[in-house]
C-alpha cells in the first residue's frame, strides 16, 4: 500500500493556507508533520481524512483494493470523538463494531494504553490525558493501515508518551503507515519529516479589506485603518459621559 | 454495513437513555402542551374533543422539533462526526441509523402516550385509536424532514431556532393530513383511508429524500 500526495494546496475561507505539499508514504513508514501554530498541519490531516477538499493537487492511495481512503484510516484529532455519557469500554466497543475489521477487544485495547481500571467509568469522569488515551485505544480495536494523528502526545504524561511510541512502532512493523502532526519529538525510528510553511500573504494589520491585494495596494489601507479609531474614540467617550 | 448501522443505533439509544440524554424530554414537552391547553380553553368538552386531534398533533410536532437540533450537533462538537465519516457504510446509512434511533426515543413514545393524553382533551375511543395510528405513520415524516435541517445547522452554535424556521414549512403537509386523518376517523365526509394513505406516502417520501438530503448536507458541511 502506498499513499502519494502530490502538490497539495489547501484553502479555508478563500485563504490559501499552504500549497505545493508533496510526499509519499510506503508501508511501514511514518511521516512527522511539523510547523508553526496555524501553519496548516491539522488542515493537511483533514485533507487526508477527507474532511476538507483540496484546492489543488491529488491524494492517491495505491494497492488498497476496493476500499476508499476513508475506510483505510484512523483519525485521532483534537476533539477526541468520545461520548462523555458512555463508559470507556462502551465507546471502544462502538468504534469496534462501527468501523469494522475488529482486532483487539475493547478491554485489551484499554489495557494496552494502561487504562484497564477505568473501563467502566463514564468518559466524563476521566482526565484530559486519560481521554486522549481512550481515543488512542480506538486505533487498536479496529484495523486500519493508515493512522492520522493530530498532536497525539498532547496531554499525555511521559510514561504514556513512551507507550504511544511503542504502539506506533508496532503498527509500523505490522505494515502500517502513520502521519502525525507534532510539536514535541515523537522519537520514531527514521521517520520522514515535512515542514508546513504558511503561504505568505498580507500582514494581518491590513485587515479584511486588503485580503487579496498586493503589498503595494495594501499600504494605503493600513494608514486608513487608524483613522476610524480616533474618530470613533470621542464617540464612545460621549456615550460614557451621557 | 448492517453491523455499523446496528452499532450506531444501539449507541444512540444508550445515549438517549443516559442522564442528560434526550430520551424523555420530548415526551415531557408533549405532556406539558397537552395539559396546558384544556386549562387555557376552559372545560368545554365538546370544543376540546373537536380540536383534540389538532392539539395532539401540534404538540407532537413541537415535541419532535425540540431535541432535533442536537441530532448531529452533539456529534459535530465532540468530533464523533469525523469518526462516523470513516465508516465502511455510506453516510446515508449513518443518517438513517441516527434518525431511526431518534424516532424510537421521541416519535414512538409520543404515539404510545397519545391515548393517555387523549383523556385530557376528551377524545372518543375511536379518535384515540386514530391518533395512535396517525402519529405512528406521521412522526417518521417529521423526524426525517427535521433531520435535513439538523444536518444543515450541525455546525451552528445556536442552530435550534434556524432549524425550526427551516423545517417547519415542510412539516405543514404532514400536519394537515395527520389531523384530517384523525378527524376523518370520528366522522366527516372523507373516509379515514384517504388522508391516512397520503400521510403514509409523505413519510415514505420523507424517509428517502430526508436521508439523502441530510447526508449531502453533512458532506458539504465544515
Amino acid at each position: 500500500m502506498r499513499l502519494s500526495v502530490n502538490n497539495l494546496a489547501c484553502e479555508r475561507g478563500e485563504r490559501r493556507i499552504f500549497e505545493g505539499v508533496s510526499f509519499a508514504l510506503e508501508t511501514g513508514e511514518a511521516l512527522v508533520i511539523t510547523g508553526r501554530n496555524g501553519a496548516g498541519k491539522s488542515s493537511l490531516l483533514d485533507l487526508l481524512a477527507g474532511r476538507l477538499h483540496p484546492a489543488a493537487g491529488t491524494i492517491v492511495l495505491e494497492n488498497a483494493g476496493e476500499r476508499s481512503l476513508a475506510e483505510c484510516l484512523h483519525y485521532v484529532g483534537h476533539r477526541d470523538a468520545l461520548k462523555a455519557a458512555l463508559t470507556a469500554e462502551e465507546n471502544l466497543a462502538f468504534a469496534r463494531d462501527f468501523l469494522g475489521d475488529p482486532r483487539l477487544s475493547s478491554r485489551d485495547a484499554l489495557e494496552a494504553v494502561g487504562l484497564a481500571h477505568a473501563a467502566r467509568l463514564p468518559v466524563a469522569y476521566l482526565s484530559a490525558g486519560q481521554r486522549r488515551r481512550v481515543a488512542l485505544a480506538r486505533l487498536l480495536v479496529a484495523h486500519r493501515p493508515l493512522w492520522l494523528l493530530d498532536e497525539p502526545t498532547s496531554a499525555l504524561d511521559a510514561a504514556s508518551q513512551e507507550t504511544l511510541r511503542l504502539l506506533l512502532e508496532r503498527h509500523r512493523e505490522g505494515g502500517g503507515m502513520i502521519a502525525a502532526t507534532t510539536h514535541s519529538p515523537l522519537f520514531l525510528a527514521d521517520a520522514k519529516e515535512i515542514r508546513i510553511e504558511r503561504t505568505p500573504f498580507p500582514p494581518p494589520s491590513a485587515g479584511e479589506g486588503a485580503k487579496r491585494s498586493e503589498a503595494g495596494e495594501g499600504e494605503p489601507v493600513s494608514p486608513a485603518l487608524p483613522s476610524p479609531g480616533p474618530s470613533g474614540a470621542p464617540l464612545s467617550q460621549n456615550g460614557e459621559g451621557s | 454495513m448492517m453491523r455499523s448501522f446496528r452499532a450506531l443505533l444501539i449507541r444512540d439509544l444508550k445515549l438517549a437513555a443516559r442522564v442528560g440524554g434526550s430520551g424523555v424530554m420530548g415526551l415531557i414537552f408533549f405532556l406539558m402542551i397537552v395539559t396546558l391547553i384544556p386549562f387555557a380553553l376552559g372545560p368545554d368538552l365538546n370544543l376540546l374533543s373537536r380540536i383534540g386531534p389538532a392539539i395532539l398533533w401540534i404538540a407532537a410536532l413541537l415535541a419532535t422539533l425540540i431535541g432535533l437540533d442536537r441530532l448531529f450537533q452533539a456529534d459535530q462538537e465532540d468530533g464523533s462526526l469525523d469518526l462516523l465519516r470513516l465508516s465502511p457504510a455510506p453516510l446515508e446509512m449513518v443518517v438513517l441509523a441516527k434518525v431511526t434511533a431518534y424516532w424510537l426515543v421521541t416519535g414512538l413514545p409520543l404515539a404510545i402516550a397519545a391515548p393517555f393524553l387523549g383523556f385530557l382533551v376528551a377524545l372518543s375511543p375511536e379518535a384515540m385509536l386514530a391518533m395512535v395510528a396517525t402519529l405512528l405513520a406521521g412522526t417518521p415524516a417529521l423526524t426525517f424532514i427535521g433531520a435535513v435541517g439538523a444536518a444543515l445547522t450541525a455546525s451552528l452554535r445556536r442552530g435550534g431556532l434556524i432549524l425550526a424556521i427551516l423545517v417547519l414549512p415542510f412539516m405543514i403537509p404532514t400536519l394537515i393530513f395527520g389531523v384530517s386523518a384523525a378527524n376523518a376517523a370520528v366522522g366527516g365526509t372523507v373516509p379515514f383511508a384517504t388522508p391516512f394513505l397520503i400521510l403514509v406516502a409523505l413519510s415514505l417520501i420523507a424517509a428517502v429524500v430526508g436521508t439523502v438530503a441530510a447526508a449531502a448536507a453533512l458532506r458539504s458541511g465544515e
